[in-house]
């Protein structure tokens, strides 16, 4: 397993509050990477951190043999895609204005924009589903249409690597499941996919590397099909529960023995 | 979806450009060329369009038309277009529509400083224009202080500006109550801004300064632009949003310093033209082009209002720019105190 981009030893905080130390993490390339753990576990603050939105304290974030600090800002944005939690929309602005602005690493003050652009937003927003609702303004859509159209924006960035923050919130199952199985395409097509989720048998069945963390360290990480068992959900997200396997696809499944009363 | 990028040459760039905004920004023209055209007309005597053209294109010649008049229309039209910028700029950074310059203190600020320059110092234009961006860039750096507490609020800025903002101006009166009485009279009539009097001498140096200013500015209103979707979409489509932040600041506050150094504090031209120009434009976000435009236009047309309201006496334009934007202000608190 090779991983360009890696994590060594980071420790990260929030002014004085502390939510990892000495974190080690290497992002596998090419396969699908689900990090799952309770809230406010430092998941997203991990993300945060792998695509330098959050400076380490100490450690270093690589890619390849560069800190991600090290990049020019360009440059490093036509590898790694992110989509954070909580994007903001402008007034006013329409969808397909939207996910154009996911070509902005690619654009520059002579080349505003290429059919290469017309053409990654196009295939983006098909991608993503929002192919419809192109000249409709943003702040009009669902949360789950917006959710869809933010995705569509980091799509049309074309960066091998996408770093995905929590993607099926607000979407209902139906556009969860379309959703995960687009990120599952994508790492068929040779792209490193990396999604925080929340739900560990949606974790399960997509992803070939599942990191679990508690606590701000990670708990055990490697092929969900070897690590999760009752004994690492009781740990990690302090669950009683029985295994069994998925009668779909046959990988791990989480049935909570918690009931009623 | 393709893993790599089509490595064929490019197209030529080409600019996409919504038709509404290419509509609007020709009628704002149409409107700007008409207002300067009628300010150049207007005055003691009335000239007719014809004159002013044959002055204009060098066929005659009228000291009233080229020396006094024309500064004037292309003061208004320039400084109305800076202070629309700055009022984009601040907004853009506050992400609050009332996070303009004027509204935060950076007028009252910039004029603190050529107060200063004036009853402490000699008074020359240079150090006039030093002393409005020193005061303007140290009211800016106090209200980001005082607002930073964990993070960036825009909303904490603007409250905390508006409260600087009395502050200093109560520093202003002071200053003028405390100076000799020619000096004091020469800082009232200006403290209103005003631009009676405005001639060639003194519109050198800030035409130039605000050109370099827009110019710079101009090649970085796509990353401004990048950086509205939020911090963490900035940075990771490759927003140098660190250095974006600190150029905007410079601007905003290079801009109206150099207004208010040679015009004094012209207030809610940079509260007023972006949002108008924005809602013209039908543009998402803040565009610095229509709030230009709209400034020059809303600028020129107070002018007019305040050499012709009581004719023969020209009042100071900030007097006709304050009532109107007075109204505009409350009704934009209403709004924002309703949506939060």
């Amino acid at each position: 397993m090779t991983a360009r981009l890696t994590a060594r030893d980071i420790t990260l905080r929030y002014g004085d509050r502390v939510v990892s130390t000495r974190l080690s993490l290497d992002v596998p390339d090419g396969a699908f990477t689900a990090v799952v753990g309770p809230n406010a576990c430092g998941k997203s603050t991990l993300l945060r951190a792998l695509v330098r939105l959050l400076r380490p304290d100490a450690g270093q974030v690589r890619f390849d043999d560069r800190e991600v600090g090290g990049y020019p800002a360009k440059a490093l944005a036509k590898q790694l895609g992110f989509l954070p939690q909580d994007p903001l929309a402008p007034d006013d602005i329409k969808v397909r204005q939207l996910v154009g602005r996911g070509r902005f690493p690619h654009q520059s003050l002579l080349a505003m924009w290429s059919r290469d652009d017309e053409e990654a937003v196009t295939e983006a927003m098909a991608a993503a589903g929002v192919e419809d609702l192109g000249d409709r303004p943003v702040q009009e859509l669902s949360g789950g249409q917006r959710q869809r159209v933010w995705m569509a924006m980091v799509l049309a960035q074309r960066t091998p690597y996408l770093l995905l923050d929590e993607p099926t919130s607000f979407l209902d199952i139906t556009h969860q499941y379309q959703l995960l199985g687009l990120l599952a395409r994508l790492r068929d097509e040779g792209r490193t996919v990396i999604a925080v989720l929340h739900d560990i048998n949606q974790a399960c069945r997509f992803a070939d590397h599942l990191v679990a963390m508690k606590d701000g360290r990670v708990v055990a990480e490697g092929d969900p099909a070897d690590i999760v068992d009752a004994a690492l959900i009781k740990d990690v997200f302090d669950l009683p529960s029985v295994i069994v396997p998925d009668p779909v696809t046959g990988t791990p499944m989480v049935v909570p023995t918690l009931q009623g009363e | 979806m393709t893993v790599t990028e089509p490595r064929e040459r490019k197209e030529l760039p080409r600019l996409r450009v919504e038709r509404r905004t290419v509509v609007l920004t020709v009628v704002l023209l149409a409107l700007l060329l008409g207002l300067a055209l009628l300010g150049l007309c207007y005055g003691a005597s009335w000239s007719t369009p014809g004159e002013v053209l044959a002055v204009l294109t060098g066929a005659e010649h009228s000291v009233v038309i080229l020396d006094w008049r024309l500064p004037r229309v292309l003061a208004a039209l320039v400084f109305g277009a800076a202070l629309g910028v700055a009022g984009a700029l601040f907004q853009n950074l506050t992400r609050n529509p009332m996070g303009s310059p004027d509204v935060i203190g950076l007028d009252a600020g910039a004029y603190t400083g050529a107060l200063v320059a004036l009853t402490v110092l000699s008074g020359t234009s240079a150090q006039l224009a030093v002393g409005s961006v020193a005061g303007g860039l140290l009211v800016a750096a106090a209200i980001y202080l005082l607002s930073f507490d964990r993070g960036f609020s825009g909303l904490r800025l603007v409250v905390i500006g508006i409260a600087v903002n009395a502050m200093v101006t109560a520093v202003n009166s002071w200053i003028v109550l405390r100076a000799e009485l020619e000096v004091a009279i020469a800082a009232v009539g200006w403290s209103a801004g005003s631009l009676n009097g405005v001639g060639w001498a003194d519109l050198w140096i800030p035409f130039t300064v605000i050109a370099v200013l827009l110019t710079l500015m101009a090649t970085r209103a796509h990353a401004m632009h990048q950086a509205s979707l939020g911090d963490a979409i900035a940075v990771a489509t490759g927003v140098g949003l660190d250095r974006l932040r600190l150029l905007m600041v410079l601007v905003g506050v290079g801009c109206t310093a150099t207004v208010t150094a040679v015009a004094g504090p012209i207030a809610f031209i940079a509260l007023a033209a972006p949002q108008i120009g924005r809602r013209l434009a039908g543009a998402a976000g803040v565009p610095l082009l229509p709030a230009a435009l709209t400034g020059a236009v809303l600028l020129q047309g107070a002018d007019l209002l305040a050499q012709m309201l009581l004719a023969p006496v020209a009042l100071p334009v900030g007097v006709v720019s304050t009532a109107i934007g007075g109204c505009y202000l409350i009704w934009l608190l209403t709004k924002e105190v309703g949506r939060a």
